[in-house]
């Protein structure tokens, strides 16, 4: 399919296999060697690329991005951060200065996470950088690095918002001749006829399939030309994300009023992964430790579903049926979902082998509501203990009408091994998922007691 | 002045633009083919057919090689021949290269890898230390014993005597750039390599062999790696053989690079361990007696675990003078990834082995650990015979006749030991007793979140314990116009290396170091070259290149002074000058004038370490030129409920002898804390029961991310000369940080300790999980 979007400030119109990863065009074809494969999946960010279109700039994994993807988009490389003459971003001068290499294989990716996050006025560093692995410095100096760069004006070269302004997204559509779905109707349409089509959103997932299992995807559909998925709408009483709403944005959309579930978020996936994956992409894959749908469950939020012109909602947690089983049928789609506001009592407890990036082992959601001592109502849900993302039931059902206190906890503690048989693997044994899963229930008691219960939030 | 200064690392500006070319970033020419390994799904059996008409048909696939197809050697190893590149009759691991596939492009040599049909009759594989104990199955005849006075005599009348294991797991190198090579077949059948290899040498040993071919038709050419650590000392051989016996069955370039996922299936890793100690001691925690068994899971080939496991024994003692002892040593041989080289070679598991020691004595006596482990220091440099640190220090060990023998369970005498010194200062500056007292009083009120605080040294010994090794050569030449082109024997793998070597040519010739251009390590320049490893690179490369300096000089002033009738020892270079009888040319000048004058501006220089000799069967002799040292404290916070756990602090203080150049030492200290405390926290290598291991990607296997680091992170050197005779008196730099992660995991078994009244008996790798059992174990 045809594609346009700037490379480095350049127009490029290119008829693009829908499967080949930015990364390998970059390299193969256009023979610009800064950007690096790290691990073909997402999780180095050697492959780190400079996205701007109409909602800003940002960072993403050129290894499992598709070209369509940056359709009407502008596009920068490592080869585009530093000026037209060769200037130095102030990022590169600082990583130069405080030693920020080493073995310089990571650095191409650390220096577009930085510049973009320079561009962005972003410092919180440990976030930003947590997409980028390095094996060499322990970060220390890049983080100085970063620090030292902070407060330089951002290189005029870089304004990319401005060549978009000039060569609109739709302008550069239009130049590649869009081909469909372009709006949600002739996507639910499309889908509908051709229910064994793969939908893309983020590709987070979707890319693996392409880079490690080697999958050819002969029927595909790119999700970013429908803006009608895109749009997060907020009321009164709730708050609505389609789809194809980036975790970037939930995130910054949740944060507020679910600040656990929004802590969550910037765990579960780097910047860059936030950056590409979807909520409807998360949720519709049915992974079992999909971190969303715990927390969502615990919300009670609802799911919409679309097959043409049918459109239906259910409670997300009807959604998962069993392992590798959604209540959806051939040519349906995920077009949102919906999550009660007001008053809740959301924690989300995500336990994995490394706090930033990493699948979880177990993730638990909680939100219970007390009315004078009693608990009113209690919505608890684990994703990493069965096959699914799943309500704990009987620990629900230990917990309401009864009085808050250690001794009903300690009961539902030992519901939650009525609740589940979880698995080993190479995450976590089955007995530490379980005595986890239950712990976090006494994390959560002593969370509203107000003990200090996370050791994020300890220093030395 | 360019020795000492902290110049950036040499490649910096290219680093940052995204202009440094690794070998896949080298333009090749068009025909150039790709490569890709059929891997085995069975870790034992024997090989009953491979139909591979499928991966033969598969679109873009040129050839597919097996082992009946290789011309002549059939073997990667490094050491005893035992590693074919492609499987002959039996499979040994679940990820051994079987065939060969040669296609137009890297995907579809992937792709067309994953079509063989192989029928293996599996047999039940040796997959764990308890496996290969009950069956023997090992390498070498039995295990090695090395033992020093009377250690079962020792533990039977020791007042104290207590009884411990810990199982250590291995790591994965997770070098950001995977494994790759390119092979350019050259006229007369000659091979060019570029590999992303720590030993060019030997890449172009194993080249030569493969391809019939003398070593002298083989150029093998390394500008840099993406990293190392070990995990490109022998593992790219397969790689650039693969190469260059396709570049020579096809007369087309062959490039060959692992996709991280088979990159982590294929090559090996660090050894997991696990070590047994039965220890005696007194009432104030001296060690009397012990002994240690060590029991190393080496993998299915030989590789270098000998050496590695050797090192392991060589650091069983770590700062400590232990009179009686006894180490014993399983190398285990087992049907997974074949362990290999990684930074500290063994010696960070014999380390964490009687560092475990010193944390459980100190547990049982009720003890701060660090008096437990100051106690049993060597005695300080000054007041052995034959020491010669500058600052004399009372040892707490009394004057006994022990002192005497101030010598390691090898029986090296220890003359530089300078941790008395360097502990001192360190827990000043970290301000550990107060801070240990704080970390006290915050559990005796914080039930759900436990800290913990430990102080722990490191002593490394540093030469290649092969002793041959211990050699390295350099050429320099000098051009008319006074630039200069520096080649050497030490590959670049982000450490610094080069960087260093030219400020020392620099410094040679008293010259800007941007007058000195660093080449590609290039066995056509200098031959016979050993390993970049052992962290030896700027010892062994820097005296080579001093030596060639020295040489060109001395011509150079040979030929002034007969001009200026002076002698050429009154002739100085410095600051771009050359100075006799007080006139002064620039350097450039001098150069062009040498040159005008028919003298050789080119040189080689060579270096071989003096006064090594040891007998490692028997354990005895002087294994190493001196010793490395460096002590941090960590401090870190546990959940009790899950296990999840943090580091917050980490003060290092660490002997970089006078540094060649302070920026890259502190480089590699604060990347070596860090990668040391990834080894003993989240880095769990996971292997099912078929052997296929679990973890080969960074989704499943988590090295430290950037939150990952300390809060606080306080490193400074320990700026004194070594005594040794080094280069401007520096020390070596690149192993020895790593050994101070094991204080991390000593705050945290600390903090587990903290939940109850038992010895938490911390395994390794620390994990969340691992955690929570300990504190269990601490309940009791």
């Amino acid at each position: 399919m045809d594609v346009t979007f700037l490379l480095n400030g350049e127009t490029v119109t290119i008829n693009a296999a829908p499967t080949v990863s930015v990364l390998d065009w970059l390299r193969e074809e256009q023979m610009l060697m800064g950007t690096k494969e790290g691990c073909n999946e997402g999780d180095c960010g050697a492959c780190t690329v400079m996205v701007t279109d109409e909602n800003g700039t940002r960072t993403l994994n050129a290894c499992i991005l598709f070209l369509p993807q940056l359709d009407g988009k502008s596009l920068r490389t490592v080869e585009g951060i530093s000026g037209p003459k060769g200037e130095l971003h102030p990022v590169q001068k600082a990583m130069v200065d405080l030693h920020g290499s080493q073995c310089g294989f990571c650095t191409p990716g650390f220096v577009v996470s930085m510049a973009t996050a320079h561009l962005n006025g972003y410092t919180d560093f440990d976030d930003q950088l947590a997409g980028n692995l390095c094996r060499c410095t322990g970060y220390a100096p890049i983080i100085r690095a970063a620090q030292a760069a902070r407060d330089a004006p951002v290189p005029n070269w870089l304004n990319d918002a401005h060549h978009l302004a000039k060569n609109t997204p739709g302008e550069l559509q239009k130049a590649a001749g869009a081909a469909p779905p372009i709006s949600l109707d002739e996507l639910a349409q499309w889908y509908g006829n051709n229910p064994d089509a793969i939908l893309i959103a983020g590709a987070t997932d979707i890319g693996l399939w392409v880079t490690k299992q080697l999958r050819d995807l002969p029927k595909v559909a790119f999700l970013n030309r429908c803006p009608e998925l895109s749009t997060i709408t907020e009321t009164e009483e709730a708050l609505h994300f389609g789809a194809m709403v980036t975790m970037t944005d939930v995130l910054n959309a949740v944060r507020h009023d679910y600040p656990s579930y929004g802590e969550m978020i910037r765990r579960y996936g780097s910047v860059q992964v936030r950056n590409a994956a979807t909520i409807g992409g998360n949720i519709a894959n049915g992974s079992p430790i999909g971190d969303n749908p715990p927390a969502l469950i615990a919300l009670g939020s609802t799911l919409h579903l679309r097959h043409k012109d049918q459109t239906r909602t259910l409670a997300i947690e009807d959604f998962f049926q069993d392992y590798q089983k959604q209540d959806r049928k051939p040519g349906e789609l995920v077009t949102g979902i919906t999550l009660p506001k007001g008053e809740n009592a959301l924690r989300v407890y995500k336990v994995s082998k490394r706090f930033d990036q990493d699948i979880s082992a177990v993730c638990g959601a909680f939100n219970i509501s007390l009315e004078s001592d009693k608990i009113a109502s209690a919505r608890i849900a684990f994703g990493g203990m069965a096959g699914i993302p799943k309500r704990a039931r009987a620990a629900e059902a230990a917990l309401v009408g009864k009085a808050w206190n250690e001794a009903t906890i300690k009961n539902a503690t030992a519901a939650i091994a009525d609740d589940f048989s979880p698995l080993s693997d190479m995450r976590a044994s089955a007995q530490y998922r379980m005595t986890t899963a239950q712990n976090m229930l006494r994390r959560y008691f002593a969370e509203m007691n107000g003990q200090t219960t996370s050791v994020l939030g300890v220093q030395a | 002045m360019s020795v000492a200064k902290p110049l950036p690392h040499d490649a910096a500006l290219q680093h940052v633009t995204g202009t440094a070319r690794y070998v896949d970033d080298i333009p090749t020419p068009v025909n150039t083919l790709h490569l890709a390994f059929g891997l085995s799904d069975i870790a034992c059996g024997v090989i009953q057919s491979m139909d591979l008409d499928e991966v033969r048909a598969a679109p873009g696939v040129v050839a597919v090689l097996v082992a009946d197809d290789l011309p002549f050697a059939n073997d990667v190893s490094p050491s005893a021949h035992d590693e074919p590149l492609l499987a002959t009759n039996r499979v040994h691991y679940i990820g051994q290269p079987l065939f060969l596939v040669v296609a137009q492009s890297h995907l579809a040599a992937r792709k067309a890898a994953r079509l063989g049909q192989i029928e293996i009759t599996a047999e039940t594989p040796v997959l764990t230390i308890d496996d290969a104990l009950r069956v023997d199955s090992r390498f070498e005849d039995a295990p090695l014993v090395w033992t020093k006075g009377k250690p079962d005599q020792a533990l039977g009348t020791a007042p104290h005597r207590l009884q411990g294991q810990i199982d250590m797991g291995g790591q994965e190198h997770f070098y950001l750039e995977g494994q790759a090579a390119l092979a350019l077949p050259q006229e007369g059948g000659d091979m060019l390599v570029h590999s992303s290899t720590q030993h060019p040498t030997e890449i172009q040993h194993k080249v030569a062999d493969a391809i019939g071919k003398t070593m002298h038709a083989v150029r093998v050419e390394v500008r840099r790696m993406g990293g190392g650590f070990g995990g490109k000392e022998s593992q790219g051989n397969a790689l650039a053989v693969a190469c260059a016996i396709a570049a020579h069955a096809t007369g087309a370039p062959c490039k060959m690079r692992y996709d991280r996922d088979d990159d982590m299936m294929i090559t090996g890793k660090r050894h997991d361990f696990r070590i047994s100690y039965d220890v005696g001691f007194d009432d104030q925690g001296r060690i009397l007696a012990i002994d240690f068994t060590q029991l190393a899971r080496c993998g299915w080939a030989m590789d270098l675990s000998l050496p590695v496991a050797d090192r392991a024994m060589l650091h069983g003692d770590n700062a400590y003078l232990l009179a009686d002892i006894r180490i014993t040593s399983h190398r285990l041989k087992t049907h997974t990834q074949s362990a290999t080289a990684f930074r500290g070679f063994g010696g960070p598991q014999g380390v964490l082995g009687i560092e475990r020691v010193m944390d459980h004595v100190a547990h049982a006596l009720d003890l701060d650990p660090v008096v437990v482990r100051r106690i049993n220091f060597y005695a300080p440099a000054a007041s052995v015979d034959g020491g010669s640190a500058p600052r004399p220090l009372a040892s707490p060990r009394s004057l006994s006749s022990k002192m005497m023998d101030n010598s390691t369970p090898y029986h090296m005498p220890v003359t530089d030991f300078v941790l008395h010194e360097m502990t001192e200062a360190l827990l000043i500056t970290s301000d550990y007793e107060q801070r240990r007292k704080a970390v006290k009083d915050w559990n005796a009120t914080n039930p759900i979140l436990k800290k913990g605080i430990a102080y722990s040294p490191v002593k490394f010994g540093i030469s290649f314990t092969l002793s041959h090794l211990n050699q390295a050569g350099a050429l320099v030449h000098v051009y008319q116009d006074g630039s200069i082109h520096l080649n050497h024997g030490g590959t670049e793998m982000g450490q610094g290396l080069f960087q260093k070597i030219a400020q020392v040519a620099a410094h040679r010739f008293g010259v800007d170091v941007s007058l000195v251009k660093i080449t590609a390590t290039d066995t056509g320049k200098v031959p016979n070259t050993s390993a970049t490893a052992a962290s030896s690179g700027s010892d062994l490369n820097g005296m080579a290149v001093a030596d060639a300096c020295d040489k060109i000089k001395q011509r150079i002033a040979t030929c002034l002074a007969e001009v200026h009738n002076a002698s050429p020892q009154e002739v100085q270079f410095c600051d771009g000058q050359v100075l006799v009888e007080g006139t002064s040319i620039r350097f450039a000048e001098a150069a062009m004038f040498a040159y005008q004058n028919r003298v050789s501006l080119s040189a080689t220089g060579f270096y071989k370490t003096p006064d090594l000799s040891w007998d490692r069967t028997k354990g005895t002799g002087r294994p190493f030129f001196y010793f490395a040292q460096g002590a941090a404290v960590s401090e870190v916070v546990v959940d009790t409920l899950t296990g999840e756990n943090r580091i917050l602090r980490a003060d290092i203080l660490h002997d970089a002898g006078t540094s060649l150049n302070p920026a890259l030492d502190i480089g590699q200290i604060e990347g070596g804390y860090v990668q040391g405390a990834g080894w003993l926290t989240t880095e769990e290598l996971v292997w099912d029961d078929k052997g296929r291991l679990r973890t080969h990607a960074p989704a499943t296997y988590k090295i430290p991310a950037c939150s990952d680091r300390p809060d606080i992170f306080n490193v400074a050197l320990w700026d004194t000369p070594n005594p040794a005779q080094t280069i401007y008196r520096s020390k070596a730099v690149g192993e020895p940080p790593f050994m101070l992660g094991i204080s991390a995991h000593l705050a945290l078994s600390m903090a587990c300790g903290a939940c109850g009244p038992r010895y938490p008996n911390l395994q390794a790798p620390a994990t969340a999980q691992e955690v929570l059992q300990a504190i269990g174990r601490a309940h009791g």
